[in-house]
C-alpha cells in the first residue's frame, strides 16, 4: 500500500519535473515578461508531490512497515521513535529522496524570490534546476527507490547501524545537504546567467543569500558531523582528513571562496567569469563527494552499499553536468576586464579565494591520489594527517593575517594608516603567546606563529568592533563573528593540539594505575539491559594528585542485538577548561581491559568557536544592513 | 592562443580524472592478502629488534625454507601458536623470522623470555608499516618462503597442527 502510494508520488513528480522543462523551453520563446503562471502551478505540484513522498517514507519508518525494502534492511520495531524518524536518510535510497526534496524546495523558493529578475534568467535557471533534479529522479526510482517492496513481508526488520543512532547524527545529515544540495541552485543560476546574459551585478545580488545559506549550514553540517565523530567514534579526536570528511570540505572551500568575491561582483561588478567558475565548481564538487563516498571507491563510515552500478549512474551523471557547463561556459565567454588597486577591499577578498584555492587543491589530491595510485600502479597509500597539516598549517598564517586586515579596508581604494595599531596588536600578540609558553608548555615554531596569528585576528576583529561601536558608523556583524569565531577556532584547536594527553593501558576490575601524577582506577564492572542493547559499563575513578581532583568517569561496551555490533561509548566529562576523556574495549579471552584515557583541554571553546564562525552567515540572512 | 591552450589542459585534467574514477569503480576493493602466495618476495628493510641494524632481502639464506611469523606480546593468539613455533624451530629445513608488529620493544622481550624464543631471526615493525608489504592486516600472520625466495603460503591468524602439517611436508619434499 505505501509502497504503491510512494511510487505514485515519485512518478508524479517525474511528470511534473518533465512538464516544466518543456514548458520552461516554450515560456523562453514566448516574447511576454512574466514567467507563465503554469509554471508556478507546476512547481507547487511538484513540490508538494515530493514533499508527500518523503512524509511517506518517514510514515513507514515511524510505523515500522517493513514491506519496504528500505525499512526493512534499516529500522527495528524496537527502536526508539527518533531514530526510527533518522533512519529515513541513515541510507542510500532515504538520504537521496531528502537530496532530491531540498533540490525541489531550492528551486521553487528561487523561482518564488526571484520573480523580478530577468525573465530569461528566470527560466533558464527554473530548466536547468529542474534537470538535474530529473536525473536524480531517474537515479532514485531506477536503482535506489526507497519504496521497493518485499514479499512476504518480514516481520522485524534488521535495525540500524547503531553509531549512527546518536542525536547529533540525526541533524548532521539533513544539515549537510541542505548545504551541499543547496549550492545546486547557483550551479543552475549560473548556467542560467550564462545563458541569458545576464549582467553580473545582478546575477550577484540574485545569488547571494543562497550562497549565505548553503554557506552556514554546510558548515553546521561539517560541525555536527565533527562532534559526533569525537564522541562517537571513541578515538578522541574531532577532525581526522578522512576523506569522506574532506568531501564536505571541498565544497565548503568553494562555498567560502564564493561568499566573499560575490561581494565583490555586487558592488564592483568584477570578476564575473570567476563567480561563475566558483558557483558551478561547488555543486560539482558536491556531487563529485557524493560519487566518491557513495560508490564504495574509498572506504568509510559513510559508505552504505558498494554497488557499482550506481557509482556508474552518478559518475556518468557527473560528467555530463561537467562537460555541459564546460562547454557552455567557453562558448558563451563573458568578457571580464578590470583593475584591483593592491590596497582595497578587492584585492583582500580575492586573498580568500586564493588560499581557499590552495586548500581545496591540497584536500582535493590528498583524497584522490590514493585512486590514482591505485588505478595506474596497483598500489595502495594511504595520505593522512601528516601530509595536511604539513601542507596547510604554514598557510594559515597568512591567512589569519589577510583575514585580520580585510574587513576594515574599504573598497576601491586606501591609504593604509593602521600602520601602528598592526605593529601594537602584533607585540600583544607576541607576549601573549609568550605568556603561554613560558607558562604551560613549549610547543613547536610552526605553533608559535599560528598562536600569535590567530590572537591577531582575534585582537584586530575586537578592536574594529570596539571602535566601530563607538563610532556608531555601519558595521559588517556577519563578518566580524565569522572571523573572530575563525580565530577563535584555530587559536584553541591549536591549544588543544599541543596541550592534549594520552593514556593507552590494560586494566582488569580492582587495579589501579599511576601514570605521572595520574592514578587510574578499575572500580567496577555491571552489565545493564536497555531499550534496544545490552551495556557493559566499567566505573573508574580518576585522581589528579597535583591539582586534587577525582572524576568518575563509566565507559559503555554496547551490545546491540539488530544488527549485531559492539560499539564502545566514550565516556566524558567536560568542563570550561578541558575534556576527559575515556573509552574502554574488551580484549578477546582475557580479563583485562584497554582502556584510553585522555585529557583533551578546550574542546568546548573548539565547538563554540566553530559555531560562532558558522554564526556569521545566518547572521547576514536574517540581519538586513 | 593561449587561452585555447588552458582550455585544451582543463579539458584534459578533467577527462583523465574522470577516467580514473571510472575504473576505480571497477577495481576489487576487497583487501585480500591472498594475491601475493606465488611471487617472489618483495625487498624489505626491517630492524632487528635488539639491535640498531638493519635485516634485508638480500640477507635471506639460500638454502633454506624460512617461516616470517608476525606478532605481538599483546595478542592473545600469538601464545595460542607459540608452542607451534617452538616445534618448528627444530626443523633443520627452516628458518623462524619473528616479527614483532604494533608493540614495545620491553614487552615482546618479555614474551619470549618468558614463553622461549622460536625466531633464528627477531625483527621489529614499530609502526607496523613494514609488515604491509607482506600483506599483513593483523596478527599473527606467517608467510612461508621457499628457497627462490617465493611466497608459498600465507596463513591468517595462529598456526594450527595442520597447518604445522602442512609446513613440515613442503619443507621436506625434495
Amino acid at each position: 500500500m505505501l509502497s504503491s502510494a510512494g511510487n505514485i508520488l515519485l512518478t508524479g513528480s517525474i511528470l511534473f519535473t518533465f512538464l516544466i522543462i518543456y514548458l520552461s523551453f516554450q515560456n523562453l520563446r514566448e516574447k511576454n515578461f512574466k514567467i507563465g503562471k503554469d509554471l508556478v502551478y507546476l512547481s507547487v505540484f511538484q513540490i508538494t508531490f515530493i514533499i508527500a513522498s518523503f512524509i511517506l517514507l518517514t510514515f513507514g519508518f515511524v510505523f515500522s512497515d517493513f514491506s519496504l525494502l528500505a525499512v526493512y534492511q534499516n529500522s527495528h520495531t524496537s527502536k526508539p521513535i527518533f531514530y526510527k524518524i533518522a533512519g529515513v536518510w541513515g541510507n542510500h535510497e532515504g538520504s537521496l529522496l531528502l537530496w532530491i526534496n531540498i533540490m525541489v524546495i531550492f528551486s521553487y523558493l528561487f523561482l518564488v524570490f526571484n520573480n523580478k529578475s530577468n525573465k530569461s534568467y528566470s527560466l533558464y535557471t527554473l530548466l536547468v534546476q529542474n534537470i538535474l533534479i530529473l536525473g536524480f529522479l531517474i537515479f532514485l526510482i531506477s536503482s535506489s527507490n526507497p519504496f521497493f517492496k518485499i514479499l512476504p513481508v518480514p516481520l522485524e526488520g534488521l535495525g540500524l547501524n547503531p553509531i549512527l543512532q546518536d542525536p547529533a547524527l540525526v541533524i548532521h545529515p539533513p544539515l549537510l545537504y541542505l548545504g551541499f544540495v543547496g549550492s545546486s541552485i547557483y550551479f543552475s543560476a549560473a548556467m542560467g546567467a550564462i545563458l541569458s546574459n545576464i549582467e553580473g551585478k545582478n546575477f550577484a545580488s540574485s545569488i547571494k543569500t543562497w550562497v549565505l545559506i548553503s554557506w552556514s549550514f554546510q558548515s553546521l553540517g561539517i560541525i555536527f558531523g565533527s562532534i559526533w565523530a569525537y564522541y562517537e567514534l571513541g578515538w578522541g579526536g574531532f577532525w581526522f582528513w578522512d576523506p569522506v570528511e574532506n568531501a564536505s570540505l571541498i565544497p565548503w572551500f568553494c562555498m567560502t571562496a564564493l561568499a566573499h568575491s560575490v561581494l565583490v561582483l555586487e558592488k564592483r561588478n568584477y570578476l564575473y567569469n570567476w563567480v561563475l567558475i566558483l558557483s558551478l565548481i561547488t555543486f560539482i564538487s558536491s556531487v563529485t563527494g557524493t560519487f566518491l563516498v557513495r560508490s564504495g571507491i574509498l572506504n568509510s563510515v559513510h559508505t552504505f552499499a558498494n554497488d557499482p552500478s550506481r557509482g556508474l549512474y552518478i559518475l556518468i551523471f557527473l560528467s555530463l553536468m561537467i562537460g555541459f557547463s564546460f562547454v557552455i561556459f567557453i562558448k558563451r565567454r563573458i568578457s571580464d576586464k578590470f583593475y584591483v588597486e593592491p590596497l582595497s577591499k578587492e584585492t583582500f577578498i580575492l586573498s580568500n579565494n586564493w588560499f581557499m584555492m590552495f586548500y581545496l587543491a591540497t584536500v582535493f589530491i590528498g583524497t584522490v591520489y590514493p585512486i590514482f595510485t591505485q588505478v595506474l600502479y596497483d598500489t595502495k597509500i594511504s595520505v593522512g594527517p601528516p601530509f595536511y597539516n604539513a601542507v596547510i598549517a604554514p598557510v594559515i598564517i597568512p591567512f589569519l593575517i589577510f583575514m585580520a586586515l580585510g574587513p576594515k579596508i574599504n573598497w576601491i581604494k586606501q591609504k593604509y594608516d593602521g600602520l601602528k595599531s598592526f605593529i601594537l596588536i602584533l607585540i600583544l600578540s607576541c607576549f601573549i603567546n609568550f605568556l603561554i609558553f613560558f607558562f604551560f608548555k613549549s610547543y613547536n615554531f610552526i605553533s608559535n606563529l599560528i598562536i600569535i596569528s590567530s590572537l591577531f585576528l582575534i585582537i584586530h576583529s575586537a578592536k574594529d568592533f570596539i571602535l566601530k561601536a563607538k563610532t556608531k558608523l555601519h558595521f559588517n556583524f556577519s563578518s566580524f563573528l565569522s572571523h573572530i569565531g575563525f580565530g577563535f577556532l584555530i587559536f584553541f584547536i591549536i591549544l588543544n593540539h599541543n596541550f592534549s594527553k594520552e593514556f593507552d593501558l590494560n586494566i582488569k576490575v580492582g587495579e589501579t594505575k599511576k601514570m605521572g601524577n595520574m592514578e587510574i582506577k578499575f572500580n567496577n564492572l555491571k552489565i545493564e539491559e536497555r531499550e534496544n542493547y545490552n551495556a557493559v559499563i566499567g566505573y573508574f575513578n580518576i585522581f589528579d594528585s597535583e591539582k586534587k581532583y577525582q572524576k568518575r568517569l563509566n565507559p559503555e561496551i554496547r551490545v546491540y542485538e539488530n544488527p549485531q555490533t559492539l560499539t564502545f561509548e566514550s565516556s566524558i566529562i567536560t568542563n570550561l577548561k578541558q575534556d576527559l576523556y575515556l573509552t574502554m574495549s574488551n580484549l578477546d579471552g582475557s580479563e583485562f581491559y584497554n582502556i584510553k584515557f585522555q585529557i583533551k583541554p578546550f574542546m568546548l571553546w573548539i565547538w563554540f568557536a566553530a559555531l560562532l564562525t558558522a554564526s556569521g552567515g545566518l547572521v547576514r540572512i536574517f540581519i538586513k544592513k | 592562443m593561449k587561452i585555447s591552450f588552458l582550455k585544451i589542459i582543463s579539458a584534459f585534467l578533467i577527462l583523465f580524472t574522470i577516467l580514473i574514477f571510472f575504473l576505480a569503480l571497477f577495481v576489487d576493493k576487497r583487501y585480500s592478502t591472498e594475491t601475493i602466495v606465488g611471487k617472489q618476495i618483495d625487498n624489505f628493510e626491517i630492524k632487528f629488534l635488539l639491535s640498531n641494524r638493519t635485516f634485508k632481502k638480500n640477507d635471506l639464506s639460500k638454502d633454506q625454507y624460512h617461516l616470517i611469523n608476525i606478532w605481538a606480546s599483546w595478542c592473545l593468539p600469538c601464545k595460542k601458536e607459540h608452542p607451534t613455533l617452538m616445534n618448528l624451530k627444530k626443523e633443520k629445513n627452516l628458518s623462524l623470522i619473528g616479527i614483532n608488529f604494533k608493540d614495545k620493544k620491553l614487552n615482546a622481550s618479555g614474551f619470549l623470555k618468558e614463553l622461549g624464543n622460536p625466531y633464528d631471526i627477531s625483527l621489529i615493525d614499530k609502526n607496523g608499516t613494514s609488515s604491509i608489504m607482506f600483506g599483513v592486516y593483523g596478527v599473527p600472520e606467517s608467510i612461508l618462503i621457499d628457497k627462490k625466495h617465493n611466497i608459498v603460503l600465507k596463513f591468517i591468524g595462529p598456526l594450527s597442527t595442520k597447518d604445522y602439517k602442512t609446513i613440515l611436508k613442503l619443507i621436506n619434499e625434495k
